[in-house]
């Protein structure tokens, strides 16, 4: 295939364009850290003095290290169960076809549509009547119901695609259904679990909504609830906010880097099977 | 034994879907009072007709230039550039859309980078505080939804592209055809489905925006940037009034279904 020059210089140079479009907030948010905590810079200008600093005072004022706790053991809460659900869920829909599969599905689908925002309020009123609002169950709870949608979704994507004669080749063999999920299913379906318990770490990890209604004391929130209460404190600290900000951006886009291939991977699958 | 382990789940649907029902159940005894409240009060009505606006920024913008973007990668930068260039566009995607708010609330602000690019190329009389600005604030929340949004439209758009044969690419180039024409002719037909799916995430991303407003501007200047999401947490966690926020989220609701529904339908009717 033979493209002309121009329209290579062009199509990269859209790219670069696009590419700086989306790389420059976070190095004007970097360098804006830098700068001596309490000064308003401009967006792009140089720290004559570095303040690395900063990045201490903002792990220190916003409580990062109890809130690390918090995050990651809401993310150990919610992970673990929704994929133990998810997966035998995805497992009877996708491959035992049990009766209201169809059902079942078209409830899955009609959830993934749904907004947040749309059952929070009886969200937040059954947790006042159980109790368990402001608890440390308070956000892990809904949390692994709202992922369901997705998540049985997408195990059962990768259930009905492994070919029945795997199971029946066991059956034969005399495997009951439990040995049939626990012995060849499971090993084979590691690898969609694991894109999707990143997955579902991450967006556990940048939950905002639920944590700013469900939980009143910003130390037991996600990552990102608490950011929004640190943003309420010091939303005239510019270089001290966007200091906290890379703080809780930093984990994020480790996986990210690390997991790319997989997160693009299954984000794109969820979707399209969606 | 298995029915156990799906009846969980379920139960948890049902529990799920009861919630966005039962949400409703207060303010039955007022009949459909709080529904007309809503098309009553302007700034209540405005805030649908502000979701609308965002809909043309998050979604038929991202899906628009992705579908431009990612045909140019497919065209020109098959190799490393390209791959490098997916990721990065998708890094906003990936990040909690709070960071998303602040770090364009920082940027958008008087003294932020968006002001100091302007001044530098010599319009400095346009600089203005974005999100304070009555007649700006709601399009620059858009550009943040662009900046969101984007790579994810880039990457799926791009997949679909690669898996067309090339051979019809090659076909139309033999007859000469030039990048446009071969956009317009073979890629936009054939990724009809993948479009669709792009415009249903986005517009329900835009719809349900939340995080991003209320962490950017608060739906501020007054009401100028107050969307469903925002004013239904507005209404039922400040002012208490849990009857009319309710009555707002099923609107909301109904509202991702009626836009949903017809994109749908028109992809099961095309394949």
């Amino acid at each position: 295939m033979k493209i002309g020059r121009g329209e290579i210089f062009a199509g990269r140079a859209l790219l670069l364009l696009l590419m700086t479009f989306t790389l420059l907030p976070f190095i004007s948010i970097f360098l804006t850290a830098l700068h001596p905590s309490g000064s308003v810079p401009g967006g792009l200008d140089w720290p004559t003095d570095p303040q690395w600093g900063n990045f201490v005072e903002a792990f220190k004022v916003a409580n990062m290290s109890t809130l690390i706790v918090s995050s990651v053991r809401i993310v150990l809460m919610v992970v673990p169960i929704a994929l133990v659900i998810s997966t035998m869920a995805g497992f009877a829909i996708g491959m035992l076809r049990i009766p209201g599969s169809s059902l079942l599905l078209l409830l899955f689908v009609f959830g993934l549509t749904l907004p947040f925002q749309g059952i929070i309020i009886p969200i937040y009123t059954l947790e006042r009547a159980l109790h368990i609002y402001n608890t440390k169950f308070a956000i892990a709870l809904p949390l692994i119901a709202l992922y369901m949608p997705f998540s049985v979704f997408w195990m059962r994507a990768h259930f009905v695609n492994i070919p029945v004669e795997i199971s029946e080749a066991a059956r034969v063999d005399g495997a009951t259904t439990w040995d049939l999920f626990r012995r060849i299913h499971l090993p084979l379906a590691q690898a969609p679990i694991a894109s999707l318990g990143i997955l579902m770490s991450i967006w556990t990890w940048n939950q905002f909504l639920l944590a700013l209604v469900l939980v009143e004391d910003p130390n037991q929130r996600t990552m990102a609830g608490a950011l929004g209460a640190f943003q309420g404190h010091y939303a005239t600290n510019v270089p001290l906010l966007c200091a906290g900000t890379i703080i809780i951006l930093v984990p994020t886009l480790l996986v990210f880097v690390l997991f790319q291939r997989q997160i693009i991977k299954a984000l794109l699958q969820g979707a399209v099977k969606g | 034994m298995y029915a156990v382990f799906v009846l969980v789940p379920f139960i948890l649907t049902i529990v799920y879907s009861f919630h966005r029902w039962n949400g409703v159940g207060p303010m039955t005894w007022v009949g459909l009072k709080n529904y007309i409240t809503v098309f009553q009060v302007p700034d209540l009505l405005g805030t649908i007709g502000n979701a609308f606006w965002l809909v043309v920024w998050f979604s038929f913008i991202p899906v628009g230039l992705g579908l431009v973007v990612a045909s140019v990668i497919n065209r020109v930068a098959t190799g490393r550039f390209g791959e490098i260039s997916r990721v990065v566009l998708f890094l906003p995607y990936i990040i909690a859309l709070v960071a998303a708010g602040i770090i364009w609330g920082w940027l958008l602000s008087l003294s932020g980078l968006v002001n100091q690019i302007l001044t530098a190329v010599g319009l400095g009389s346009i600089t203005r505080a974005w999100l304070g600005d009555f007649n700006w604030a709601l399009s620059a929340v858009g550009v943040i939804g662009i900046w969101v949004l984007l790579g994810f439209c880039t990457v799926l758009l791009s997949t679909a592209m690669s898996k067309v044969d090339p051979s019809l690419y090659e076909a139309a180039r033999i007859d000469g055809s030039n990048w446009i024409n071969e956009f317009f002719n073979i890629t936009v037909p054939l990724l009809k489905q993948e479009i669709g799916v792009c415009l249903t995430v986005t517009v329900i991303f835009a719809l349900a925006t939340f995080d991003i407003v209320y962490v950017a501007t608060a739906g501020g200047p007054g009401n100028a940037t107050s969307v469903p999401g925002l004013q239904i947490y507005i209404l039922a966690f400040s002012q208490r009034n849990i009857g009319l926020a309710s009555a707002l989220a099923v609107l909301l609701m109904l509202l991702v279904v009626v836009i949903i529904f017809p994109i749908q339908r028109l992809n099961k009717e095309t394949y």
